[in-house]
């Protein structure tokens, strides 16, 4: 197969889909020829929609689907040949794992020597080769996972749409799966694949679009999403604690963001139309009376709270904006006490926007 | 029509779930009587089958749709339900596999359907077997059980009835056994 990477593949325009009191809106995604694309967003913020008006289960009410510059919207869904594997898979209970990868290929009337090196293929491919004989009820999650991707690549997808694959498998199951997929896109397959869990994005994706609401707000590389999130909800989905809006002031020769209640002392190469800045919980350190004269701006302020972390801790501190501030490693949590207050600094340059 | 009806929501949906469920309801010598306004010599149908050399008062023909018409809400029923356990998700993704709607229909939506239209079709059928209201308004001959139970009931009594009536009993607990046994492998699988 030519496989072209990067050439445009499928271009939603402007897709508008209502459906009861939800709606998509104005939807615009671009994904390439070999692509791992993936949309993140919250429950219900229309992710498994978009993915079904993509396979023609769903009509949107107005926009258009552009594959290879050619609108699909009105074109069957059989004709389409997008594989669809769901959270829940959808395999037919009534028969067997042979006859479930076999499904699409007598749709394509072959003959039974091809149907048969085809799935001996496939199965390979997705090592479910011993699961070919096996009926449905007796599969467990994760090799129905596999049985369901191979069906769906059976059919030699132009666009593979996966909607949360990964969801309801345990660790283990989800790093087959994972190490599956990548496999997979390694070989050229496009892939569409909805979740959302923001570390499958860092571990599968390319390119990603984060849904609210019905609406696309941001897109682009993992990387430049998680290093410039637009919007709080973007930096609360990526888990980013410490994010905060407000405006870049300049005052006694050193430039600070100044929040509602809280100016930060920031680098001065800040530009000055920056609206929101975040900090790791690593970068904020606890200070000391011994090592005070060492830093250029000390913050001050109350501990409100202690969480416990699979890392460590999370204290929040009170400095007029809640910052938490991340402790790793060997820490006796005794000696930090609610109601007392601390002197914290932020190393201007750790400031991200 | 069930799986029309099972898989599409239209308006008035509810009144033709009702409708179905009318031969039900009514008493079935007043379904014979509906029925024979629709068959008799006199109507459109019934001049339309005389044409054809066909009769349906006081003929099997005439028997099959007056156990057809009061028994067929158990085939609905039981089908429509069948049909709505399909999840429809499963059909399409059937479609996004290259199946047609009408192969989706036959490989997907009736094999997962089945035993309810088989469950459907034995109630049915046992429904139809001991109808007598009916029947006995379109055709008193040729002679179905029921009526002939009442009919030897009312010529020579009930010692002459009891054997034709024990038998019948016999075959309508065997059809029942037999629904059982199907509702519980659907339960099972």
């Amino acid at each position: 197969m030519l496989f072209l990477k990067n050439k445009e593949m499928l271009e939603l325009k402007n897709i508008n889909k209502k459906l009861g009191k939800f709606s998509l809106n104005n939807i615009n995604i671009n994904v390439n020829n070999g692509d791992y694309f993936m949309l993140l967003g919250a429950s219900g913020a229309g992710k498994t929609l978009l993915l079904e008006i993509i396979s023609g289960i769903v009509k949107p009410d107005s926009g258009q689907i552009l594959f290879n510059d050619t609108d699909i919207c009105d074109k069957k869904i059989q004709l389409r040949n997008f594989g669809i594997v769901y959270q829940n898979q959808y395999l037919f209970p009534h028969l067997n794992v042979y006859d479930n990868i076999a499904y699409p290929l007598r749709n394509r009337k072959i003959s039974k020597s091809l149907e048969r090196t085809e799935i001996s293929i496939i199965a390979e491919q997705t090592e479910i080769s011993h699961l070919l004989k096996r009926e449905i009820k007796n599969l467990s999650g994760g090799e129905a996972q596999r049985v369901a991707i191979a069906r769906a690549l059976a059919t030699k997808p132009k666009i593979l749409l996966l909607d949360e694959p990964l969801s309801f498998l345990d660790v283990q199951l989800k790093k087959g799966i994972t190490d599956l997929l990548k496999r997979i896109n390694q070989n050229g397959q496009t892939v569409i694949h909805v979740t959302h869990d923001y570390k499958e994005a860092f571990t599968l994706s390319s390119q990603i679009s984060i849904l609210e609401k019905g609406a696309v707000i941001q897109s682009g590389k993992i990387d430049d999403v998680y290093k410039l999130p637009k919007s709080k909800f973007i930096a609360s989905f990526f888990d980013i604690k410490n994010y905060f809006t407000g405006n870049v002031i300049n005052k006694d020769n050193k430039v600070y963001f100044e929040t509602s209640n809280c100016k930060l002392l920031v680098s001065e190469k800040i530009p000055n139309d920056i609206s929101c800045v975040w900090i790791s919980t690593v970068d904020i350190k606890l200070i000391t009376d011994n090592n005070k004269s060492d830093f250029e701006e000390l913050y001050h302020g109350k501990l409100i709270d202690i969480e416990k972390t699979h890392e460590g801790y999370n204290l929040v501190i009170d400095i007029g904006i809640q910052l938490i501030v991340g402790l790793t490693g060997n820490i006796c949590i005794n000696d930090y006490i609610l109601g007392k207050s601390y002197e914290i600094n932020i190393n201007k340059l750790a400031i991200r926007y | 029509m069930a799986y029309l009806i099972a898989k599409n929501n239209f308006p008035l949906k509810k009144v033709v779930l009702g409708v179905i469920n009318i031969p039900v309801i009514i008493p079935h010598s007043a379904a014979g009587i509906a029925l024979l306004g629709v068959i008799s010599r006199d109507t459109m149908v019934g001049k339309m089958a005389e044409n054809i050399g066909l009769s349906f008062v006081n003929h099997p023909a005439g028997i099959i749709i007056a156990m057809a018409f009061v028994s067929i809400p158990y085939l609905l029923n039981s089908a429509i339900t069948g049909f709505s356990l399909v999840p429809d998700k499963l059909e399409k993704v059937a479609m996004t596999l290259g199946a047609s709607k009408t192969k989706v229909f036959f490989s997907v939506s009736l094999p997962l359907a089945v035993k309810n239209v088989v469950s459907g079709l034995i109630m049915m059928w046992g429904r139809g077997l001991s109808e007598f209201g009916a029947v006995v308004i379109i055709a008193y001959h040729p002679m179905i059980t029921p009526v002939m139970i009442f009919e030897r009931f009312n010529s020579y009594g009930l010692s002459y009835t009891r054997p034709v009536t024990v038998l019948f009993i016999i075959i309508c607990l065997l059809i029942f056994i037999l629904m059982n046994v199907i509702s519980k492998k659907q339960r099972d699988a």
